[in-house]
């Protein structure tokens, strides 16, 4: 198994897929520097760089989709599929109820999300949760490098649009672009373990929909998606210090939930942590909540999540964003329920 | 109508641009530092547009600005230690530390910007409407760069503005570039054409020049100060810093051991991935890969400065000591932003 990069996982998944599939093409705004392998490998019929046009492209995806292509449409942040969220909101999720069933749209939308690199409230978000309300498309949000790539696997084979979002500070090029710049001025808290790490070739997809246990415990569950996990992780640590044994869920997927993994794991510890690195109100957390209720469970219940617009200031951001820190405070008032 | 040259207020609009210069330089100096986080994109390479442009407006006027909005909003008379300290994030700067350089707000000047591209024009729009509806006689003018043109929310203001002959002036400060794609290559037709195809008037501007873009800005607030509706300013400007500061396409100039190193050999590994069957097409993409950044460093080489350009409008001795009194005002505030976060930290 070779090591790769978060970055390159994706992107080896995506080669492995299009080598296999002529039917998928690559486009968004500057792929030709930004996939270079990619374009390099598959040409210029294949990886298509578009104009900062994104309300036509991502609804060209959706087109595309119904003509039977595979488009993997690029948004190179999430918050600008603002600018664009009819072609998600009122076409792709719609077409396959609108037409009775009788028509899909196998749609990627690849876009990076995420903050703790200082870019503030316009340019890290994370927005899984807006994106899931809408009925009809997944969400991925892959926490590491073989999740990174077996996740963007099983997107491709979906046969209904989905949303594929790669956590800014987990990628390197990402980060070096938005934050670094290649300054050594500068440091971020980078989980090693998400940014770089072993993948299984050739890469195979991961069931939808399905989370997974990333460390054992008994005295509650945290659950989260992206870098919110290694920030669990991190708490858990300090925790078991303190002789609690902290269960850790990475749930891969913001939608469709795994209410089974959800449901069985709190229904053991008796306490639910969510860290959301998005927005905590009508979110996640919120959701979660209502699958425990809607299974006859009480736990004990806290979430973690980001309140109000992300500041600017790296001091105040870095208080905003759900860190091991506050996990571990929120974790000791949950455990002393 | 011709002017003469002497109605052209050149001192003042390249002191204007001297302090744009030197505020940036400043900034980037910052960012080196590790003391302004996130993305940096300046504004060097536009400051004629901005002086120029600026120049024109009264109290009562409103500026809608892009990612690179510092040199306008120096040229507006925003406070430059309350800019400094806004880079810094802290919570006496311009927007207490919540903004950031992408998202500069100042509302006694009626200025705003916003990072997502193309949304200048919208709210230009909105703040044109309310002149025209309170009868302010106040104008609007929105920045934007030539990439921002294809963004749908900015041709339907276009539209919009000449419909409701709203009093609008749209710059667009056109370097060629969208980050590392050439805005000719995903670009179709004219923008000055365009921007006439939905009835706005256009007028190209050398954005090198601030005598130029002074003359022709005069013309576009005046008619829209008028009531006689939106024009549009097509401005070619260079973009001397890369999109953003740390820009992986300069540092191939730069760097460029480094950047070969890092780039050449993945791109090798693509270039003979199997199945090798296409591989003239794989040589030709790789090609294009690297014109593109021939172009980039062409144009780093052989563009124009415009505060040369500018400059020369100027005796020697006078241009030398506009530029000292620019350099000396923005280190004063520059040192004098840093002191007060050093004293309160
Ligand atoms: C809606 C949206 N799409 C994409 C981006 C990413 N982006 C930031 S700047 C930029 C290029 C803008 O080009 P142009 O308008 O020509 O301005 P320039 O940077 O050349 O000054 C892009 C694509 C964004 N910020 N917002
Ligand atoms: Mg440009």
């Amino acid at each position: 198994m070779p090591e790769m990069t978060y970055a390159q996982a994706i992107d080896h998944a995506l080669g492995q897929a299009m080598a296999e599939d002529p039917r998928i093409v690559v486009f968004g705004e500057d792929v030709v520097m930004l996939r270079r392998e990619l374009y390099v490998r598959f040409g210029p019929r294949r990886v298509r760089q578009t104009p900062i046009s994104e309300a036509a492209f991502l609804a060209m995806g959706v087109g595309a989709a119904m003509a039977g292509l595979r488009p993997v449409v690029e948004i190179m942040m999430v918050d600008f599929i603002a600018v664009a969220f009819d072609a998600l909101l009122n076409q792709a999720t719609k077409i396959r109820a609108f037409s009775g069933g009788k028509w899909n749209v196998p749609l990627v939308v690849r876009t990076s999300c995420g903050g703790g690199y200082g870019d503030g409230g316009q340019h890290e978000q994370c927005l899984w949760g807006l994106i899931s309300s809408m009925p009809g498309v997944s969400v991925a949000v892959p926490s590491n490098p073989q999740d990174a790539a077996s996740l963007m696997i099983s997107c491709l084979q979906s046969e209904d649009p989905v949303v594929f979002m790669e956590h800014k500070l987990l990628s390197d090029y990402w980060r070096d672009y938005l934050g670094g710049g290649s300054r050594k001025t500068v440091a971020f808290d980078v989980p090693e373990n998400g940014r770089i790490g072993k993948v299984e070739i050739p890469v195979k997809p991961f069931p939808p929909g399905k989370g997974k246990v990333v460390r054992k415990g008994e005295d509650l569950t945290m659950f989260s998606l992206g870098v919110g996990v290694h920030r669990c992780l991190e708490a858990a640590e300090r925790l078991e210090e303190k002789g609690i044994q902290a269960e850790v869920v990475d749930l891969r997927w913001a939608s469709p939930l795994d209410r089974e993994l959800i449901t069985s794991s709190a229904e053991r510890t008796g306490r639910v942590l969510v860290v959301d690195e998005d927005y905590s109100a009508y979110g996640l957390s919120g959701e979660i909540a209502a699958v425990l209720a809607e299974n006859g469970l009480r736990p004990a219940f806290g979430r973690l999540g980001t309140e109000g617009v992300i500041p600017y200031d790296v001091r105040r951001e870095a208080k905003v964003l759900p860190n091991a820190a506050r996990i571990e405070q929120a974790a000791l008032t949950l455990a002393s329920v | 109508m011709r002017m003469s040259a002497e109605t052209v207020p050149v001192e003042e609009l390249y002191r204007q641009m001297c302090r744009a210069r030197e505020f940036e330089m400043a900034l980037a100096r910052l960012w080196e530092k590790g003391l302004i986080s996130g993305e940096m994109h300046l504004g060097i390479g536009e400051e004629a547009v901005a002086a120029g442009v600026v120049a024109h407006l009264r109290e009562g006027d409103a500026i809608c600005l892009d990612h690179r909005s510092t040199p306008p909003l120096v040229a507006r008379g925003v406070d430059l230690e309350a800019l400094v300290l806004e880079m810094l994030g802290d919570p006496e700067g311009l927007c207490c530390g919540w903004g950031g350089h992408m998202h500069l707000f100042s509302r006694e000047h009626l200025a705003c910007s916003s990072g997502i591209v193309g949304s200048s024009a919208p709210l230009g729009l909105g703040f044109a409407l309310a002149s025209q509806y309170l009868e302010t006689g106040g104008v609007a003018v929105a920045f934007f760069g030539e990439g921002a043109m294809n963004q749908g929310m900015l041709l339907e203001s276009l539209n919009l503005a000449a419909a409701w002959r709203l009093p609008l002036v749209l710059v667009c400060k056109d370097n060629r570039w969208a980050i590392t794609t050439r805005s000719r290559t995903v670009t179709a037709g004219n923008l000055a054409r365009r921007a006439r195809s939905l009835g706005v008037p256009a007028r190209r501007v050398d954005g090198t020049r601030v005598d130029r873009v002074w003359r022709a800005a005069r013309w576009a607030v005046e008619r829209a100060r008028r009531g006689r509706g939106p024009s549009f300013l097509l401005a070619h400007c260079p973009r001397r810093e890369g999109h953003f500061l740390g820009d992986p396409m300069l540092r191939v100039y730069r760097d460029p051991l480094g950047q070969v190193l890092e780039i050449a050999p993945p791109l090798l590994r693509s270039l003979l991935a199997r199945p090798l069957s296409r591989l003239a097409s794989r040589v030709r993409c790789l090609g294009q890969i690297g014109a593109t950044l021939g172009a980039l460093g062409l144009e780093l080489l052989l563009e124009a400065d415009p505060l040369e350009r500018s400059g020369r409008l100027l005796e020697p001795s006078m241009r030398a000591r506009v530029e000292e009194e620019a350099r000396r005002e923005v280190e004063e505030k520059v040192m004098r932003a840093m002191e007060r976060r050093v004293s309160r930290a």
